[in-house]
């Protein structure tokens, strides 16, 4: 799972069947203290009602993300936003 | 998934019995905010409808084969969507 923040929407019309009436984010990668990984992002279905501007947990894995969208075993998904952060803790920096 | 660019065609007579009838597009990858970001690739349009200039999202692996009837074609990379509205703030500074 990739700790993100949703910087933003995609919207299409013409698309494959699947990602009819799916709302499509697009999410940078976060280090736990906040900061973007980079130019790190995946765009993501959402399953929780996410907006522009929160910290979010995608699994990007085509198994767990079609099992969360209870999609049949073909379906063309992998990054899937399952959960709203609302704080982390980072021990990493303490001695 | 992730946003780019179809930048040109390409026609393959010959190809594998499982892409039959499947446009080939190429396409550069984009940032977020549509910088480009690495090198072109070749990609199979699971849209239909793609074409030239047009702003796309990409699935690659295993889902790119997936997005295909019947599924399991020799594909890594298929545009899934052609995106009519992209709206991106940054993200603020942190």
């Amino acid at each position: 799972m990739i700790l993100g923040r949703v910087c933003g929407t995609v919207v299409s019309t013409i698309q494959h069947p699947f990602y009819q009436g799916k709302k499509q984010l697009i999410v940078r990668a976060c280090t736990p203290d906040g900061a973007f990984d980079g130019d790190r992002y995946v765009i993501a279905v959402d399953l929780v009602g996410a907006g522009v501007g929160e910290t979010v947990i995608v699994e990007d894995e085509g198994t767990s993300a079609r099992q969360l969208l209870d999609a049949g075993k073909d379906a063309p998904v992998r990054a899937v936003i399952l959960g709203i952060v609302d704080e982390v803790t980072d021990f990493s920096g303490e001695a | 998934m992730k946003l780019g660019r179809v930048i040109g065609t390409m026609v393959a007579t010959i190809k594998p019995e499982g892409m039959r009838g499947l446009k080939l597009l190429i396409v550069r990858p984009l940032t977020a905010d549509l910088q480009p970001e690495g090198d072109p690739f070749v990609a199979t349009d699971a849209s239909a409808q793609a074409g030239p200039d047009d702003l796309v999202t990409y699935e690659s692996s295993r889902e790119a084969a997936l997005l295909h009837d019947p599924s399991f074609v020799p594909v890594d990379h298929a545009i899934v969507g052609i995106v009519d509205q992209h709206y991106y703030d940054g993200g603020g500074t942190r």
